[in-house]
């Protein structure tokens, strides 16, 4: 049974990571899905430090409001004439580092594990469970990180049209009345909360894998966004099983195998995909020669 | 004749710079109107204020005497082709499609309806056999068709066109500029960025001189003569009549 659990919640992390990774392929904004997840920490740590628990609603909530002041950050900096790829290294950077010095200044009072959060035990989450009106309901892992999945997907599947056009044209959508910083910002929110659900699946560090890696093989398997979110939700799951299993026969860690999985499932994709992949590039290169000569 | 549009004294400044300054005019119903300038005139910047895609510093913008925000179902816009990414994964269709995202309202999703009038658009601009097709697989040319079958879906009276002209094939301009006269005479207003010289008298029935501020603006034969393009181009001119050019000015 608990092999279960643990392939649920991370295949629930990798979906609830690819969907909002697909938006970000598009837009080109990848790097800013890495940004978020690092400066999080210390939305976490401040939530911690506040509480004196690690309860996960007010961590949730530190974290969303840490996400979305990365994002503010970076876009002040970026209409000021920073640029843009220096303005997210800057503002994630310093973000983390103040994370990791209130992690080291408090320390001792507190029961902190820097280590977890970055690198995540999902090998513990069966027994952290929950209990619902005294009847014991499964790993409170599943429970968050289910919400997340399903608020992730009813928010894109309602709003697809204004996401889609957005991304696509944010011209046109600006010009429609659409609000394109809302929607913006709604999207940078659900990344911020995705990755501080996730984080102690996969820990932060690892979720980018999960936003960007299945995303981004999609990218190359299919021509529709619709298409290429149900793609990455596939995906995603394949790793974590693959990734589970392989992390047991090998006796390494769940979570960088299910990352590492992901990372394959794209290597293989870059090089097989019929209409991207780098050897049917070839084939149908040598195929026209042929013709031709 | 009825103003379409009316713009007054509108500024706009990139970093406390202005690039177009205290523009005001009034364009009539029913007309087909090139605004040509020198690069950096201000030309797409205009559109874009307009459009209130770009902060203004002043300024107020009617539509047909209404304010622009209760008018924005009636204006339709193509932006330049290069401003969007054609690797974005969707179709011909599905991009045409998008004009009627404006009519949907918050949560109605794009169905039959709009996927007829899609087709019936791309019918117009001659694209039918590629509604299927991914974006990126399309020419130049076919991509500014499918962005001009995406406005007439918008279904709007004034249009906005920022360098549809641009890297597009003869046959592709022919066919652009015929649309739009098409849609001129059903009475529809039709505002163009163009930067070819030497076919703004065939094309356009109303000429804006820009640069920076609005230099001239008025029927083509009397805007559109050496004077005042010399006045609008600085010395910049000299090297255009040069070139094949050189007949526009006789």
């Amino acid at each position: 049974m608990n092999d279960f659990w643990i392939m649920l919640v991370g295949a629930l992390v990798a979906s609830s990571c690819s969907v909002l990774g697909c938006f970000l392929i598009v837009r080109k904004m990848t790097l800013i899905g890495d940004a978020i997840s690092h400066s999080v920490l210390p939305g976490i740590v401040l939530a911690f430090l506040i509480t004196g628990t690690r309860d996960s609603v007010p961590m949730l909530i530190g974290a969303a409001a840490l996400g979305l002041l990365t994002v503010f950050l970076i876009q002040l900096f970026q209409s000021s004439g920073v640029q843009s790829d220096a303005a997210i290294g800057i503002v994630f950077t310093s973000l983390f580092a103040t994370g990791i010095v209130l992690v080291s200044l408090y320390t001792q009072q507190i029961d902190f594990d820097l280590e977890h959060v970055l690198y995540g035990e999902i090998a513990y989450t069966p027994w952290n469970t929950m209990t619902i009106g005294g009847i014991e309901a499964g790993p409170k892992a599943v429970w968050i990180v289910g919400a997340c999945f399903i608020l992730n997907l009813f928010l894109l599947f309602l709003f697809f049209k204004q996401f889609k056009l957005v991304s696509f044209d944010p011209a046109l959508a600006a010009a429609m009345g659409i609000p394109v910083l809302l929607f913006h910002y709604l999207l940078m929110s659900l990344i911020s909360l995705t990755t501080v659900a996730s984080f102690d699946s996969v820990g932060s560090i690892l979720v980018v894998g999960m936003l960007i890696i299945p995303a981004a093989t999609a990218y190359l398997l299919s021509d529709r966004l619709s298409g290429m979110i149900v793609v990455s939700i596939v995906v995603g799951v394949l790793s974590s099983v693959t990734g589970y299993y392989s992390a047991t026969i090998m006796d390494a860690s769940i979570s960088g195998c299910m990352v590492g999985s992901a990372a394959i499932l794209f290597g293989l994709t870059f090089l097989f995909s019929p209409n991207h992949g780098l050897v049917s590039r070839f084939l149908k290169r040598r195929k026209s020669k042929v013709m031709q000569s | 004749m009825e103003v379409a549009l009316k713009v007054e004294n509108l500024t706009i400044a990139y970093h406390k710079k202005p690039v177009v300054e205290e523009v005001s005019f009034e364009v009539p119903e029913g007309n087909l109107i090139g605004i040509i300038g020198p690069n950096g005139a201000g030309k797409s910047t205009l559109i874009k204020g307009i459009l209130e895609l770009i902060p203004k510093i002043s300024g107020e913008i009617t539509i047909k005497g209404s304010t622009y925000k209760s008018m924005r179902k009636s204006i339709g816009y193509v932006p330049q082709r290069e401003s969007v990414d054609w690797d974005f994964p969707t179709n011909a269709l599905d991009v045409v499609m998008m004009g009627r995202y404006g009519h949907l309202g918050w949560l109605k999703r794009p169905g039959k309806a709009e996927r007829l009038k899609a087709m019936e658009c791309l019918d117009k601009v001659g694209m039918v056999d590629y509604a299927n097709r991914q974006i990126s697989q399309l020419s130049g040319g076919q991509q500014q068709r499918i962005f001009l079958a995406r406005a007439l879906a918008q279904e709007a009276d004034i249009y906005f066109m920022d360098e549809p002209f641009v890297g597009v094939d003869a046959a592709t301009e022919k066919a652009i500029i015929q649309l739009l006269m098409e849609l001129k005479e059903k009475g529809k207003t039709v505002l163009v960025v163009h930067h070819d010289l030497s076919t703004v008298k065939e094309y356009f029935d109303w000429t804006m001189l820009l640069n920076k501020k609005v230099m001239k603006i008025g029927p083509t034969e009397e805007v559109f003569i050496p004077e005042y393009l010399q006045e609008t181009y600085g010395g910049r001119l000299a090297i255009l009549s040069d070139t094949k050019s050189g007949l526009l000015l006789k």
